[in-house]
């Protein structure tokens, strides 16, 4: 299960590949694809990380 | 010293105040220990803090008033490229989830108060906790002194003018700090937090409906950056890497600091941080959010003095003057939080590893207490006259050079925790090059952040403490490799008499 680790990276590949996200379209609500994209990244890691809490060892 | 003042408004911002003062004092009955009078007490609360004392006492210290003004502050001057905040306080919490625990452990095992206990601790050398020392109470003093600033624009912003009130919330401040230890922040956080959340909610549902929604909202910045000729709604191809670097270096360092450290040290386990882990990004949500009042200050159409007037002039401009006031108390006691933290912080190190490593190696938990508590008073008072008396830019300036410098102290505090192959000697060296290399990278930069490397037809531009860090890990695994040689040559394992922890 240690591989479930690898998870963590997601955040930084998602949100240090700039280009990725720096566009206007699709908008949501008014807010440019930049900022709904990046704000979505807080529940995502958030989620990831409960996934690695729940599913890997850790000793208490 | 009265200008236009807004009663109603002050009514509100004294009651909110006068109630945290006296929290501040009761806290040091709260979980009422058998005598405040011990380190662990004091400066640490105990390390008895649950998951939600955690929450609320972390995300109080992380996410300072001076981020509520600040960072909607560069949003409205720059666009785009002020939001970096954002991916930096989300990139942040895996590495809180996997680092963290570990050192609680290894803290709590040994009875660390601080970061340079632990650079003793597991290396045996006096010089590197010196180095690590310093390095933090210098890196706090200006953070100690920017929450000041956002304090100081909430007060003023109420019509009060003069340093005089300033002044009086920092002593009162001082006084229970004094007198409760980390007990009070915790208490206070508690409100502290609960106002914020409820003036940015309050703030995101309602200004934008003024003002025609997010997509005028976003129109009308974007048309006061093209009138202006600089900044923008999205990044220019050439901020990309100073965008992720500033973010990533920015998330390494944040919790190589006194203050957040110490928090992380005073909770009751490992299972709390990690829980906190994931439960703290719901700050970084609402920072985004108030990253977004920078723009809303475009589509308002204020005409701000200064940058850092964009929040509170929002809010008088958009709020009725009691709910105003509401939000500047919010904001002023924001403050109160991280600046107590960050004193305790300051004064544990000076106690932990100043007094007790030169001045008094004999004195007891309770001695080490008493230093502590005196020196937080000290710390506190050298950033009120720092303020008081020094230009603001300087303490700008020294905060970014703050963030460089605290990175620095990043392998020594995180390796030992993966490897014990690294020693003191290695680690004192990077530490040297990271720290000096990086303050000429400021230096060089009129204190920009940002230093473009120059390789032939490419330029690349990016974080210069992420520049110093990289040279301090290099330089630390070349003396690390060539001691190990040395010592393999001379065939005497010096290192085994060494205290090591893993």
């Amino acid at each position: 299960m240690r591989l479930i680790w690898l998870l963590l990276l997601i955040p930084y590949i998602a949100l240090l590949s700039v280009p990725l996200y720096n566009h206007k379209a699709p908008a949501l609500f008014g807010l440019p694809f930049f900022y709904w994209y990046q704000l979505a990244f807080v529940p995502i890691t958030s989620l990831l990380i409960y996934l690695v809490y729940r599913l890997a060892r850790h000793d208490r | 010293m009265i200008g236009e003042v807004d009663y109603a408004a002050l009514a509100v911002f004294v009651f909110f105040f006068v109630l945290v003062t006296a929290l501040g004092f009761v806290a040091a009955r709260w979980r009422r220990p058998k005598t405040l009078a011990h380190i662990d007490e004091w400066g640490l609360g105990g390390r008895q803090f649950g998951p939600w004392i955690s929450w609320f006492l972390i995300g109080g210290d992380l996410y300072t008033a001076y981020t509520v003004i600040a960072v909607p502050a560069l949003v409205y001057a720059v666009g785009a490229f002020g939001f970096f905040a954002l991916p930096y306080t989300i990139i942040v919490y895996p590495i809180v989830f996997t680092i963290m625990p570990a050192l609680w452990k290894l803290a709590k095992e040994h009875h660390y108060v601080t970061a340079a206990d632990v650079a003793h601790g597991a290396y045996g050398s006096r010089p590197l906790e010196l180095a690590i020392a310093v390095t933090g109470v210098i890196a706090t003093m200006p953070y100690i002194a920017l929450q000041l600033i956002g304090m100081a624009a909430a007060i003023h912003a109420l019509g009060l003018e003069g340093e005089l009130p300033l002044v009086a919330a920092f002593i009162v401040l001082a006084l229970y700090t004094y007198s409760s230890g980390l007990r009070a922040p915790a208490l206070i956080a508690f409100v502290k937090d609960a106002m914020i959340y409820i003036v940015v909610a309050a703030a995101i549902a309602l200004i934008p409906l003024k003002l025609g929604g997010y997509g005028a909202v976003f129109a009308a910045a974007e048309a006061a950056f093209q009138a202006k000729g600089s900044g923008g709604i999205l990044l220019t191809p050439d901020q990309y890497l100073p965008y992720a670097s500033l973010a990533l270096g920015s998330a390494l360092a944040s919790f190589m600091y006194p203050h957040t450290l110490t928090v992380v040290f005073a909770s009751s386990g490992p299972d709390v941080i990690r829980k906190n882990a994931f439960l703290l990004p719901a700050y970084t949500l609402l920072l985004g959010l108030i990253a977004l009042l920078g723009f809303m200050g475009h589509a308002a159409g204020l005409k701000l003095a200064n940058n850092n007037d964009v929040v509170p002039t929002l809010f008088k401009t958009m709020f009725p003057g009691w709910f105003a006031g509401f939000a500047f108390a919010a904001i002023a006691i924001g403050a109160l939080v991280p600046a107590a933290v960050m004193s305790i912080g300051a004064a544990n190190l000076f106690a932990r590893n100043f007094w007790r490593a030169y001045v008094d190696p004999q004195i007891t938990a309770h001695g080490e207490a008493k230093v502590a508590k005196t020196a937080s008073l000290a710390v506190k008072l050298g950033a009120l006259l720092v303020i008081l008396f020094l230009p603001t830019q300087f303490a700008l300036d020294l905060q970014l050079l703050g963030g460089l410098w605290i990175l620095q102290t990043f392998p020594t505090v995180v390796f030992g925790l993966f490897t014990s192959w690294f020693r003191a000697g290695a680690l004192l060296a990077g530490w040297a090059v990271g720290f000096l290399g990086g303050t000429w990278l400021a230096w060089v930069n009129n204190f920009k952040p940002l230093h473009t490397l120059t390789f032939g037809e490419h330029h690349f531009v990016l974080y210069s403490g992420l520049l110093a860090l990289a040279a301090n890990i290099v330089v630390a695994l070349v003396v690390n490799a060539a001691l190990e040689r040395r010592r393999a040559a001379s065939g005497v394992a010096k290192g085994a008499k060494q205290d090591r922890v893993n």
